[in-house]
């Protein structure tokens, strides 16, 4: 008997068809992915294994099997019985999805109770074992934390941990490592791994990530727009894809082993920072985000900088275009050491969402650098801007629309033609695609390398992504703890690492060929070991 | 300093300063506006002589700077007064002598208080009780008839005025079913049960009202919560709709409560006047109304300093029971 049986299941939210016609099944001890961009309907069909959708106004068609329980006919009680119990879910983000109020083992205690009629103190004690097991230190003690007093990775175990409580048969992980860094996502990976081996539960996981799904099943399904694209073992839909739309996203997927053709730069330093430190806070509570980092960036090369949350790249990026000071140190363009915003040195932001303003036309936010520097002539600022938009690949009619009416792509695209807007030479771009869709994420680097080569742009390019740095970079800085701890040619620094950190972070960045992941989870296992 | 120690310590020093601020405010808003206090306290029929006698026995000639330096000074050493014939001992602390009778102000309002507090108290633990819960039952309900019903009341009990509430339901209770004696304040030191029943009716009343804004308020704050992620991992979990209203909706939507209840306890406690006046309580609200009628400064003051006092030690309370419901909160 099958562990999950999916026949031809629709969702739908209004007008909205989320989900269309999908049929899939999963063995008892199987793992399926999951794999789709965003909007694709991935994670309604994870709520909808659980009846998740139900009470919701959402319509559901179609049948679902979970673990012998009918999902569509069940009543709520027998609904009840089937979650947490016989299927537990992952969600994405750990820190909302626990209760800041309680302590993270009563949270576990009382999911336990709930299907066991356990007594308090046996249910403490099952959440106690289940928190060693999916590796929390000093577990006992631990358990009476509170979710803030977690890391992340933490919350994420104390999640799986919540899952594995009552010991199903099923575990359905939704997006359960993109909030993480990429050290940290390997291990979770390699968490869920190791439990599937000793366990023997089904995986059902879902995830934007191909590489993520790669290191983790056997199987794979593509889904875009509802439905199912293409669906095969996990070494043939990636290996050999039939379908376009599927080699359109591998294609799309940024190797961490692909050097890029090197750009025209030059020997012309046109940005340089030396011995930058900054610190925040005061007295005992002052640390520095950035300590002793020296750099230069010549004309018409990239500079890509690596780091994990916290390594102090982005307060690096802001003290490079001036919207910080140094507390230390100086940042010099061509050669003058330099106080303030320049308009020679532009930036584009993470979050295309928030770094437009929602109540003024995308043509006005793009004209505020040409205002800024005394343009007055509304003909001239009009052309310009129009040019602009083109120049990006959106519409020159496309001045009077606000933010809100484009997609999260041409929104980045929009924070570009701003940034070109001042005539720069620099532009620091801080995870300029990390809020985007893999294929999204492709046209816009695609994009910045073509600015630069027409321009002669140098662009530093700011992002957690080992992949997409590497896509893009002549050369690369890798920082760790607000220090570089390696800095080189893309090629020296991804093909021969020297520092150790560098060696960690590229061990863990997932491998596309589940080959070649399963021979670097061994290699981790090693590094761990040592 | 550190921990809840220093947090005493600076949330005390912070209210010495606020009422500090409060006095000059009253001082200088009461004292320094125009009208002849002497003769409003010696009445329309005093003599010059006796208007000008009476100016210096309450030493109203004094420059305003002298007489606050004055009142402080009674507040921490306690104060002498001339009564005309005799030399009266006012303790520390003193808040002066009213003009109209006499009396300390101190006595005054140790009098009023306990009638104030056990309203206030008594329609609290009411209000707490009705207002929360029928806004849980409410966010439980949610888009069900028996919630559109809760939503109707709660509006209407916001929009109908305290003496109206109050006179109605004395009338229907007292006067014509009997079912209770017309209020009437005992004392609780004197008899607790007739303490209960005579502030029974007062406590429903003021507590209708106050329940009203703390059911809308919980209603918005419990779906507010509702819509968390952190519920939704215990709806995936079989947890059931029970426990998570009960233990983690309304956990989660305790924190504007607490401070919406210190605004309204510390307000209550000088402003249930309305209240006060419908059932005949002699509490402070109605000495204070009294007190500004007649132009007996010294009352008015030291009034609104305890009203102050109240006002201040509820919030601080209330910050306590932050940290309390949210360990994330840490007190500084």
């Amino acid at each position: 008997m099958s562990l999950v049986q999916v026949t031809d299941l629709s969702v739908e939210f209004g007008d909205l068809r989320a989900v269309d016609g999908l049929s899939f099944r999963l063995q008892q001890g199987a793992a399926l992915a999951l794999v789709g961009e965003s909007g694709s309907g991935k994670s309604t069909v994870a709520s909808a294994l659980l009846g998740l959708h139900r009470g919701t106004g959402a319509r559901v068609g179609g049948s679902i099997e979970v673990a012998g329980t009918d999902v569509q006919e069940a009543s709520d009680d027998e609904l009840r019985r089937l979650r947490g119990a016989k299927a537990a879910m992952v969600f994405q983000d750990p820190l909302s999805s626990l209760d800041p109020y309680y302590a993270i083992g009563d949270q576990i205690a009382e999911v336990y109770r709930v299907h066991t009629r356990a007594s308090r103190r046996a249910a403490r004690a099952r959440a106690v074992d289940v928190l060693d097991r999916v590796g929390i230190p000093d577990a006992q003690r631990r358990s009476r934390s509170r979710p803030h007093e977690f890391s992340g990775g933490m919350r994420q175990r104390a999640l799986i941990a919540m899952a594995l409580a009552c010991e199903p048969d099923l575990l359905i992980a939704d997006e359960p490592t993109t909030a993480l860094d990429v050290t940290v996502q390997a291990q979770i990976l390699d968490l869920l791994h190791t439990l599937r081996e000793e366990t023997g539960m089904g995986l059902l996981l879902v995830t934007h990530d191909v590489g993520v799904a790669a290191e983790s099943v056997d199987e794979v399904l593509v889904m875009r727009h509802g439905r199912v694209v293409e669906h095969g073992r996990v070494g043939a839909v990636l290996g050999a894809p039939k379908e376009p739309y599927t080699r359109d996203l591998l294609a799309a997927v940024p190797r961490v082993d692909a050097s890029r053709a090197p750009s025209e730069a030059s020997e012309e330093v046109v940005l340089e920072a030396v011995g930058l430190r900054r610190e925040f806070g005061r007295g005992k509570r002052a640390f520095a985000a950035v300590d002793d980092v020296s750099l230069t960036v010549h004309r018409g090369e990239t500079l890509g900088i690596v780091g994990e949350s916290g390594s102090g790249k982005t307060t690096l990026g802001r003290m490079l275009v001036g919207l910080l000071e140094p507390t230390v140190g100086e940042v010099r363009h061509d050669g003058h050491a330099r106080v303030g915003v320049n308009p020679a040195v532009q930036m584009v932001f993470q979050d295309p969402v928030s770094s437009l303003n929602p109540r003024r036309s995308v043509g006005e936010s793009i004209a505020d650098p040409l205002r800024a520097r005394g343009e007055r002539d509304e003909g001239r600022i009009r052309g310009r801007v129009r040019e602009l938009l083109e120049r990006v690949g959106l519409e020159a009619a496309h001045y009077d629309r606000y933010p809100h009416e484009f997609s999260g792509g041409q929104r980045q695209r929009v924070g570009i033609a701003r940034a070109l807007a001042a005539d720069p030479r620099v532009i620091v771009c801080d995870e300029p695609v990390s809020a985007l869709d893999v294929t999204t994420q492709a046209q816009v680097v695609a994009l910045l390398g073509e600015l630069q080569r027409e321009l002669g742009l140098a662009l530093v390019f700011v992002a957690h992504d080992l992949a997409v740095v590497r896509q893009v970079s002549d050369r690369v800085a890798v920082m760790q703890r607000g220090r570089i701890v390696e800095q080189g040619p893309a090629d020296e620094v991804y093909d021969n690492p020297q520092d150790p950190y560098t060696k960690q972070l590229l061990a863990a960045v997932p491998a596309l060929d589940p080959e070649v992941a399963a021979r670097r989870r061994t290699a981790r296992r090693e590094l761990t070991a040592a | 300093m550190s921990g809840f120690a220093g947090f005493a310590l600076r949330r005390a020093v912070g209210a010495v300063l606020t009422l500090l601020a409060l006095s000059v405010i009253v001082y200088v808003v009461f004292y320094a506006t125009p009208g002849n206090v002497a003769q409003i306290t010696c009445g329309p029929r005093c003599s010059p002589e006796q208007v000008h006698q009476v100016a210096q026995q309450l030493k109203l000639d004094d420059p305003l700077y002298l007489r606050y330096w004055h009142f402080l000074e009674g507040i921490v050493v306690g104060q002498d007064y001339s009564t005309g014939t005799s030399v009266a001992h006012c303790s520390a602390p003193c808040l002066g002598l009213s003009y109209q009778s006499d009396q300390q102000v101190m006595q005054i309002i140790l009098t009023k208080l306990p009638v104030s507090l056990s309203l206030v108290f008594g329609a609290m633990v009411l209000w707490l009780l009705l207002g929360v819960g029928t806004g849980v039952l409410s966010a439980w309900r949610r888009g069900r008839f028996s919630e559109r019903a809760l939503t109707g009341v709660t509006l209407a009990g916001i929009s109908t005025p305290v003496f109206v509430i109050g006179l109605v339901l004395m009338i229907v209770i007292c006067g014509q079913l009997e079912l209770l004696p017309f209020p009437e304040y005992v004392a609780f030191s004197d008899d607790p049960e007739q303490w209960a029943w005579g502030l029974l009716l007062p406590w429903v009343t003021l507590a209708l009202g106050e329940a009203a804004y703390f059911a809308r308020l919980t209603r918005a704050s419990m779906l507010e919560t509702l819509a968390e992620d952190h519920i939704r991992t215990f709806r995936a979990y079989g947890v059931s709709e029970r426990s998570i209203i009960g233990r983690h909706a309304l956990r989660g939507a305790l924190a504007p409560i607490i401070a919406l209840n210190a605004n309204d306890f510390g307000s209550a406690v000088g402003g249930a006047v309305l209240i006060e006046s419908l059932f005949g309580l002699p509490g402070i609200g109605q000495e204070l109304v009294h007190a500004v009628n007649v132009v007996d400064l010294p009352v008015v003051v030291g009034m609104v300093l305890v009203i102050g006092f109240f006002v201040v030690l509820a919030n601080a309370v209330a910050d306590v029971l932050y940290a309390v419901a949210d360990r994330r909160v840490v007190l500084t």
